[in-house]
């Protein structure tokens, strides 16, 4: 999540959910977050009680928005527009925070002369490079200046700031010109969002912000799942930063997951591009054959990162056990390099082109949820074998069986293996907020099934057993690795079981005690106790501490209290709730005021204090003065809040990291039905694309694709595991498309018809809902545009059944996380069924001149594709 | 007194826990797999086997054309647990009592699957469980886990919400206010969650929001009901009855008029076969 990740450090959610119900606003947006998560939306309706505004922006009136204060339509893929003129409303009023921005943010530093703007170059900034449809972040920068080190060693160099905020390169300034044409005017054309309702709602937010007072937002996929969602969260950064609402209770960005543990699979990925603890994958791609060439690159010099050389040695050592010696650079060679963009769609891409060989399906069910869902099916029939666990017969696992193959034809070889599922097996799970809580096994799985650990520890024990006698250098690293979590339980041994606690443990970390075996070395007590010498092992910096001796498992604890419940499972960083805690203060430390009050400087002890762990060096007083030209948290001062950053601040202006810009700028998605109205270039100019007859684009403002597709999920359902249990199928049985009453008299369909809908991609039918709860929008120049929402639940298989909404949108995606286009599409719609199965332009198999390489996407644009 | 719900419908976000909660617990099955169209409503009523039901409520009104929707209201509806239960006194076998907790509990060993009751509920509560689907009160057949007990039927029988009477012998609460995430549905003895209900509408209207309680204070033949509601539009708007009658409130003039109709049939046959 590097929207998060640039602007504050981190890429989790920056609080907890309970601390909701301290807000006195909270802005809902690109979320349905009363449907998708509707424990945690308890604490939302908990701060209504107490008197707050909730507020929902969304497409669609939802179950979230018939609880809400304030229900603002708004046009799917237009909410940088609507963000953006939030913020630039709070400038242009002096509605911000304006303390907290200049002394927690970098609104004062200088950019560079260099650097152009998207209002000087017609929608593209400094950089851009239109053959390769990348940029060149080289202009992103600030303007530097020379001071004196405090060691009184020669000079180092340092952004300049103009404190007084006067000078136009400030960063402040460069925010208020870029967003200065994103006006209410501009909202209501562009989002079809009425400047009523976008007045009331900026008024509420500045009115519930400052120093008394604290706004939270929160999102979910509706703001990531476009071509430019890094941009869409950055845009919220940037507001929360001005209404100085980071770091205090009651505010922050509260970033709602999925599914029950996303967070632990991004935290110890499932990521091509990441290793545990967000330590980047080494890469041919950069000079990364040794550990030095690494820790060029993943290291910093100033802030957290200084760290990495620990966090990196640590996670070999746990890797490659004695074999890792400082030597052999703790075998860092043993460890895979990727080689260019190995993400999901790249991936599906390149399968379809037959240069995949075997597939693991895991808890994942591409034909019926994934994107352009019979390239990936077709993909599918071109693999050697393929292996798909899961609790039940998936659409995936049956993808050789489905409507319009011939399973004769099909040569994968397809194995499918039953999983336990959540009480049939011991584990922990890391939740929103970023807490990992443990459950216990509570019944026998039934028949064969066995839990995802027992498959992954039997591959290793196997892999490493084919691979004994192998003199190749190359298998060195399987030879070395460290695989001993045998159950101590005799009757999880006898099912081939591993111990999940033993996991847990590497995970937390050990000291290496040298010729002594794993059991007899003890823990160590959190990150703070790794160290880059090997004598530290740890398979997960970030959760360092959840099992800080043998007999401790603090993803066990369940004593909750009334405010952060720190006796309640175990939340990484070192059990803080709250990320950057420090900002609840003032530079002096103090509270910003007594109703706002979360962690303060206690003088007379020396500390912060609080009911969090602070976020901050505990004993680091608040007029600290940073060292310039040091090394690690000493060139923070004690009033630079944001500790992961290298200069301690929130970034408005991201420099160099995001590789679509370093301010979010309002572009149309792909398949827009509007041309651009704020910028000639139409839609992002990094973003991916792959255009062939097996993935075709419907062209910008086609007059055959007038309407906005939408998609999301229900309450009801969540994928497979859902429509096979009666109890929920029967709540939501089958597909349906909402549509509004005026389209549906337009299109001749009654509530509950049948209904086609069609991409150039394929066509899916559905039951018409007709529904007030959709509303035609009025943009600018008197036009009137129809949404149509479409739930993504549904498969083939199961008592709840339908189309699979995956086959009408094609792939695309974002530059910088490889997340794919899914809530904004154009499509069509008729009465009636569909006649048969399938592609209505696209072709089964793509002749091999038009295949691109393995996987390859092209820039945008070029090759004569959608824009 | 007795142990009841409170259900606060302006607390209600549709999830529908409470019905898959009351499904799961008293192992009722699934009715079916039918698209309804009527919002997201989708198990359309109370019945047999559907013991918690979620309405919902799509209002619109307004000057556009079509008009747009100004409301979205939802409400988990349940059997009422009414102080004179209509249910109770058309049951010929005894089977449907009022239990230690005062709730109005169909006993299923007793109950002979005659019917009566289903008429005489106001509410349109009570339903037959068809045949198949009824076991000991515990196992159907839709469970998959549990086919063999399922093979053991004992024919049709009366169903509606027991409010969960096994749970509360042990002393939890009943499955669907458990599994509440918004506190939409509240458990607890009545006079206590009347106080807290009678609270709660003086605070929504310090609020400006206009709600009443419907089953509290009542002036209607059912009496109070021991699982009572906060609403905040008329009841007919939710499909509930504005006023609830006791069927057997009609019994007087019922016997009355049939007197009549045999006097007048006496008479013209007196008159007839006197001819």
């Amino acid at each position: 999540m590097p929207g998060l990740g640039t602007s504050f450090g981190r890429g989790g959610a920056t609080t907890y959910v309970q601390d909701l119900q301290n807000a006195d606003c909270i802005l809902i947006e690109g979320s349905n977050f009363a449907e998708c998560h509707p424990v945690a939306f308890r604490f939302v309706m908990k701060a209504k009680e107490r008197g707050a505004k909730i507020i929902h922006v969304d497409p669609r009136f939802t179950r979230t928005s018939a609880v809400a204060d304030i229900y603002a339509p708004i046009r799917s893929g237009t909410d940088i527009v609507f963000l953006g003129a939030l913020i630039s409303w709070m400038i242009e009023k002096e509605r911000y925070f304006k303390e907290y921005v200049t002394a927690f943010t970098n609104a004062a530093y200088l950019v560079s002369e260099a650097f152009g703007d998207t209002e000087d170059l017609d929608g593209l900034f400094s950089g851009f490079n239109d053959v390769s449809g990348t940029y060149d972040t080289g202009s992103w920068h600030f303007e530097m200046e020379e001071v004196p080190r405090s060691d009184g060693n020669g000079t180092c160099s340092q952004p300049k700031r103009d404190e007084t905020l006067q000078h136009p390169r400030c960063v402040i300034n460069v925010v208020r010109r870029h967003f200065s044409r994103y006006t209410p005017e501009l909202v209501e054309d562009v989002c079809g969002t009425p400047r009523e309702a976008f007045l009331e709602i900026a008024n509420a937010l500045a009115d519930n912000s400052g120093r008394e007072r604290t706004t939270a937002f929160a999102y979910a996929v509706g703001w990531t799942q476009h071509t430019i969602g890094v941009q869409y969260i950055r845009t919220a950064a940037i507001l929360q930063m001005l209404l100085g609402n980071m770091g205090r209770p009651g505010g922050g960005i509260m970033a709602l997951r999925g599914h029950a543990n996303i967070q632990g699979a991004t935290d110890i990925p499932t990521l091509y591009d990441l290793l545990p603890g967000y330590l980047p994958m080494p890469s041919t791609l950069r000079e990364e054959q040794t550990l030095e060439g690494y820790l060029h690159h993943a290291a910093k010099p100033t802030g957290w990162w200084t760290n990495t050389p620990k966090y990196i040695v640590s996670l070999l050592k746990a890797y490659y056990g004695e074999a890792a010696t400082p030597e052999n650079d703790f075998a860092f060679e043993y460890l895979p390099h990727i080689s260019g963009d190995h993400s999901t769609l790249p991936t599906q891409i390149a399968m379809k082109d037959g240069a995949v060989k075997g597939y693991f399906v895991i808890g994942q069910n591409p034909a019926a949820s994934g994107l352009n869902a019979e390239l990936a099916r077709a993909a599918m029939e071109r693999l050697e074998w393929m292996v798909v666990v899961d609790a039940y017969e998936t659409e995936t696992a049956a993808f050789w069986r489905r409507e319009g193959a011939n399973p004769s034809e099909i040569g994968t070889e397809l194995f499918f293996l039953p999983s336990a599922v959540v009480l049939e097996k011991e584990g922990s799970m890391v939740n929103t907020n970023r807490m990992l809580q443990w459950h216990d096994k509570a019944i026998e799985p039934a028949g064969q099934a066995r839990s995802d650990l027992y498959l992954f520890h039997q591959l290793g024990l196997r892999l490493k057993a084919l691979y004994a006698d192998s003199t190749d250098p190359k298998d060195r690293g399987i030879h070395a690795l460290t695989w001993e979590y045998t159950s101590d339980d005799p009757h999880e041994r006898s099912l081939g079981e591993p111990s999940a606690l033993k996991v847990l443990q590497e995970i937390n970390g050990y000291v290496v005690v040298p010729g002594k075996p794993r059991d007899e070395c003890p823990q160590v007590a959190g990150f703070a106790d790794l160290k880059a010498d090997g004598s530290t092992a740890c398979g997960a910096w970030i959760y360092s501490g959840v099992a800080p001796d043998k007999t401790t498992n603090r993803a066990r604890n369940r004593k909750g209290d009334e405010i952060a419940s720190l006796d309640w499972g175990f939340a990484w960083p070192a059990n803080r709730r709250m990320l950057y805690n420090r900002a609840s203060a003032d530079p002096d430390g103090k509270p910003w005021s007594e109703r706002k009050k979360y962690l303060w400087w206690n003088e007379e002890a020396g500390k912060w204090d609080g009911p969090d762990v602070p976020d901050f060096p505990v004993n680091k007083a608040p007029h600290t003065a940073a060292k310039a030209g040091a090394s690690g948290l000493d060139a923070h001062s004690g009033s630079d809040p944001f500790i992961m950053q290298a200069d301690g601040r929130a970034h408005l202006f991201v420099t160099g990291a995001l590789k679509d810009g370093p301010l979010p700028t309002h572009y149309e998605p792909l398949e827009s039905v509007v041309r651009n109205p704020v910028y000639k270039q139409q839609s992002s100019p990094t973003l991916r694309e792959w255009d062939r007859d097996d993935n075709p684009y419907n062209a910008p403002e086609s007059p055959d694709y007038p309407y906005v597709l939408t998609t999301y999920r229900l309450t009801e359902h969540s994928g497979i595991m859902t429509r096979y249990v009666p109890w929920l199928a029967e709540l939501q049985p089958a597909l349906f498309a909402e549509i509004d009453p005026e389209l549906a008299v337009e299109k001749h369909v009654r509530n509950g018809d049948w209904v086609t809908i069609s991409t150039k991609l394929g066509e899916i039918e559905a039951r018409a809902l007709v529904s007030g709860r959709m509303r035609p929008l009025r943009l600018g120049k008197g036009r009137r545009l129809h949404q149509i929402g479409i739930p993504y639940n549904y498969g083939s298989l199961g008592h709840a059944t339908g189309d699979a909404v995956g086959d009408l949108v094609a792939l695309a995606m974002d530059p910088n996380v490889s997340i794919h286009e899914a809530k904004t599409i154009s499509c069509t719609i008729r009465a009636g069924r569909r006649d048969t199965f399938g592609r209505s332009a696209a072709d089964r198999d793509v002749p091999a001149d038009q295949r691109t390489i393995q996987g390859e996407s092209h820039p945008h644009g070029r090759d004569g594709g959608a824009a | 007194m007795g142990n009841g719900f409170f259900t606060d419908t302006t607390l209600c976000i549709g999830c529908k826990a409470c019905e898959v909660a009351c499904k799961q617990w008293n192992q009722l099955p699934a009715d079916g797999y039918e698209f309804s169209g009527n919002s997201y409503d989708n198990t359309m009523a109370l019945g047999g086997t559907t013991w918690r039901h979620v309405a919902f409520i799509e209002q619109t009104g307004g000057p556009e054309t079509p008009p747009s929707l100004n409301k979205w209201l939802m409400m988990s509806d349940v059997c009422k647990h009414c102080t004179y239960a209509g249910c109770m006194e058309a049951c010929p076998t005894g089977a449907i009592v009022r239990n230690e907790f005062d709730d109005v509990y169909i006993q299923p060993d007793v109950c002979n699957g005659c019917g009566y009751c289903v008429p005489s509920c106001p509410f349109g509560v009570v339903d037959l469980i068809a045949h198949a689907d009824y076991t000991d009160g515990r196992h159907f057949e839709s469970d998959g886990r549990n086919h063999d007990d399922a093979t053991q039927t004992t024919g049709g029988i009366a169903g509606k919400c027991t409010l969960c009477y096994d749970r509360q012998k042990v002393g939890f609460t009943p499955a669907c206010a458990k599994a509440c995430p918004t506190e939409s549905i509240q458990f607890g003895d009545v006079d206590e969650l009347k106080a807290r209900a009678k609270k709660r509408v003086a605070q929504l209207e310090a609020r400006g929001v206009q709600s009443y309680l419907y089953g509290v204070d009542s002036d209607s033949s059912v009496g109070d009901l021991n699982a009572f509601f906060l609403l905040t539009e008329r009841p007919g708007a939710y499909n509930l009855p504005e006023r609830p009658v006791l069927p057997s409130t009609h019994q007087p003039a019922g016997y009355t008029s049939a007197a009549l109709a045999a006097a007048a049939l006496a008479l013209v046959g007196f008159v007839i076969f006197r001819a």
